[in-house]
């Protein structure tokens, strides 16, 4: 059996749907920039924001479960997908899966004001959209730091695999709020100018806001000029430190070793997670180079959007699966001069050559690293 | 090799089980450690620290909830051979209800003041599954999910996938969580994908309703 991504949805900075993103980043345009919102941060800093007037407008008439930014991405995002799906969400064959890291943390207030507050409860958030589609099951909340988005791809493929549900909807979505600018800072990990991947001269990452939706199912989508398939997925851990990337890459070398198992040829390329913070960047050439794939051209999408976090491994994702689709590679934008440990085949330019297949990878704080093969289908 | 090994392939076993709340320790459901005055959180894990012999100066850096997971895991794979499986064999999957909102709450309030990076690193709830990948050296699969209760029959079936599928072997699985009232609970078992030597039960829902009472 196969798992394919039937109907998709991103929102950025740069757009409120795939094509729109993917126009902007083909054409190199950045949704980065300076920011000096005091509710966000003392210091002007670069980061990619959703527009809040144009989500605002978008979703105008419709009553929300939640009327939070957080809740206002999930629900726009996962209707706008369901909306070019044939895949019925309150089918009892179909389950819901959300991926965050803090969902609605701007509602947190001061000790002893949050104990009751049910919409900090990353489960309530996700239970409020299935209840709005009528699905029956059980939600699924995946919250596993950075790779979120792209084990909450691998977790609904499984399942799917595994006869549990023939259909998933996977929502990823994090919002950009004083509470994650401060921690960052506080890690000195903000980058001054936006995130440069890979560059010699890289010195941290732009945070980005966003939503991502894919619905998987294991029925071919129909009316397409090409379909792609999430082939398999693996996470691993690097048992070395919580919130430093591994010195010898290992738990992401793990994921790409166990992800593309049994799989006889080269990925045509690398949606990597690429963070542009000088050990990251690091620790990836290094796992990479391991899996002996550091010839395979590979990028970073975050020059454009930023570090989307939860949403990241959706967003980007369905990012790559535009790109095989296109036959194109997205160029690392930002970067300029490559400085890694090991070098790695890093384009400055958008290729243009034939691509079957592409490899999407996700690190994060606690160690945890996923890989996932994605093949087109003509 | 005896044929009953081979009819027990693929009937994953319950090696040992941890329970842990503000009442007691308990290992296989027989109480190890009693909370008999009552102490609060950071009392009682001092307790359980230094009755376990455990020496592991970055337990005193770590937040509730990982403090919590780290006792729990270290108390459940105490007499483990760790040789026994290849690290990448070895997979933790975690839930809980409240994410990291008991730390979360901490860090929110020195946000005006001066954020700590050793807090903040805290305010993910996947966090208390690294620190026991790193004592413990696993590297397998890695998922922390939250759900309104504990769902075990979602636990049974998700790990099933993961022997059936996947290069695992055996599972650190179960509840940990230090909540916005500061109640706390740790649930962990040690689940094998093989059965063969010592195992408190099957790996079944039912099963583990009898025995995963907080």
């Amino acid at each position: 059996m196969s798992v394919y991504l039937e109907s998709e949805n991103i929102i950025t900075s740069l757009g409120f749907s795939v094509e729109e993103n993917m126009k902007a980043m083909g054409e190199g345009i950045s949704g980065i920039q300076m920011c000096s919102n005091t509710t966000l941060s003392d210091q002007a800093f670069p980061v990619s924001l959703v527009d809040k007037n144009r989500l605002n407008a978008a979703l105008s008439g419709f009553s929300l479960p939640d009327d939070s930014t957080f809740g206002k991405l999930v629900f726009l995002s996962a209707k706008e997908a369901l909306k070019g799906s044939s895949v019925d969400p309150s089918d009892p064959r179909t389950v819901f899966i959300l991926s965050t890291t803090k969902g609605n943390i701007e509602l947190m207030r001061g000790k002893g004001n949050n104990a009751g507050n049910n919409r900090l409860l990353l489960w309530h958030s996700a239970d409020q959209i299935r209840r709005y589609y009528g699905n029956p099951n059980k939600v699924i909340v995946v919250s596993n730091a950075c790779i979120s988005g792209l084990l909450a791809m691998i977790v609904g493929q499984r399942l799917i695999k595994n006869g549990d549900y023939d259909h998933a909807v996977i929502v990823g979505a994090d919002v950009v709020s004083k509470f994650i600018v401060s921690g960052f800072q506080s890690f000195l990990s903000l980058s001054a100018n936006p995130c440069k991947p890979f560059d010699r001269d890289r010195d941290g990452l732009t945070l980005g806001e966003g939503a991502g939706t894919v619905v998987l199912s294991n029925r071919r989508p129909n009316g397409r000029k090409t379909v792609t398939e999430l082939v398999s997925g693996a996470s691993a851990n690097d048992a070395n430190h919580i919130s430093g990337p591994s010195r010898t890459g290992e738990g992401l070398y793990i994921a790409l070793k166990q992800a593309l198992k049994g799989i006889d040829e080269d990925p045509g390329f690398i949606s990597a997670h690429g963070t542009a913070t000088p050990f990251n960047d690091d620790m990836e050439s290094i796992a990479l180079t391991r899996a002996g794939l550091a010839h395979i051209p590979a990028n970073s999408v975050k020059g454009f959007i930023g570090h989307t976090l939860g949403a990241a491994g959706i967003i980007e994702s369905l990012i790559g699966a535009w790109c095989l689709s296109e036959n194109m590679m997205l160029k690392n934008m930002g970067l300029q001069h490559q400085g890694l440990v090991n070098s790695l085949n890093t384009p400055i330019e958008n290729l243009q050559q034939p691509f079957r297949t592409f490899v999407k990878t996700a690190s994060g704080f606690g160690g945890c690293n996923a890989a996932a093969l994605f093949r087109k289908h003509e | 090799m005896p044929l009953h090994y081979f009819e027990s392939m693929n009937n994953p076993v319950i090696r040992k089980y941890v329970s842990v709340d503000n009442r007691s320790v308990k290992v296989n459901g027989t109480g190890l450690l009693l909370n008999e005055q009552g102490a609060d959180f950071g009392e009682f894990m001092k307790q359980i620290y230094h009755s376990c012999s455990i020496s592991y100066l970055k337990f005193f850096k770590m937040d509730p909830q990982s403090k919590l997971g780290f006792v729990a895991a270290k108390i459940l794979l105490q007499d483990d051979d760790r040789d026994r499986f290849e690290p990448e064999e070895k997979a933790i999957v975690l839930a809980n209800s409240a994410s990291s909102l008991n730390t979360d709450e901490k860090y929110f309030e020195s946000i005006n003041d001066i954020p700590s990076p050793a807090v903040f690193v805290y305010t993910l709830p996947n966090i208390v599954a690294g620190e026991i990948c790193i004592h413990h050296n696993l590297k397998g699969e890695n998922t922390f999910f939250i759900q309104e209760e504990s769902d075990i029959q979602f636990m049974v079936s998700y790990l099933n996938i993961l022997f059936n599928t996947t290069s695992t072997r055996k599972v650190i699985a179960g509840w940990v969580e230090v909540d916005l009232a500061d109640n706390y609970r740790a649930f962990l078992m040690d689940v094998e994908k093989e059965n063969g030597g010592e195992s408190q039960g099957n790996f079944t829902v039912d099963f583990i309703h009898q025995i995963f009472k907080l």
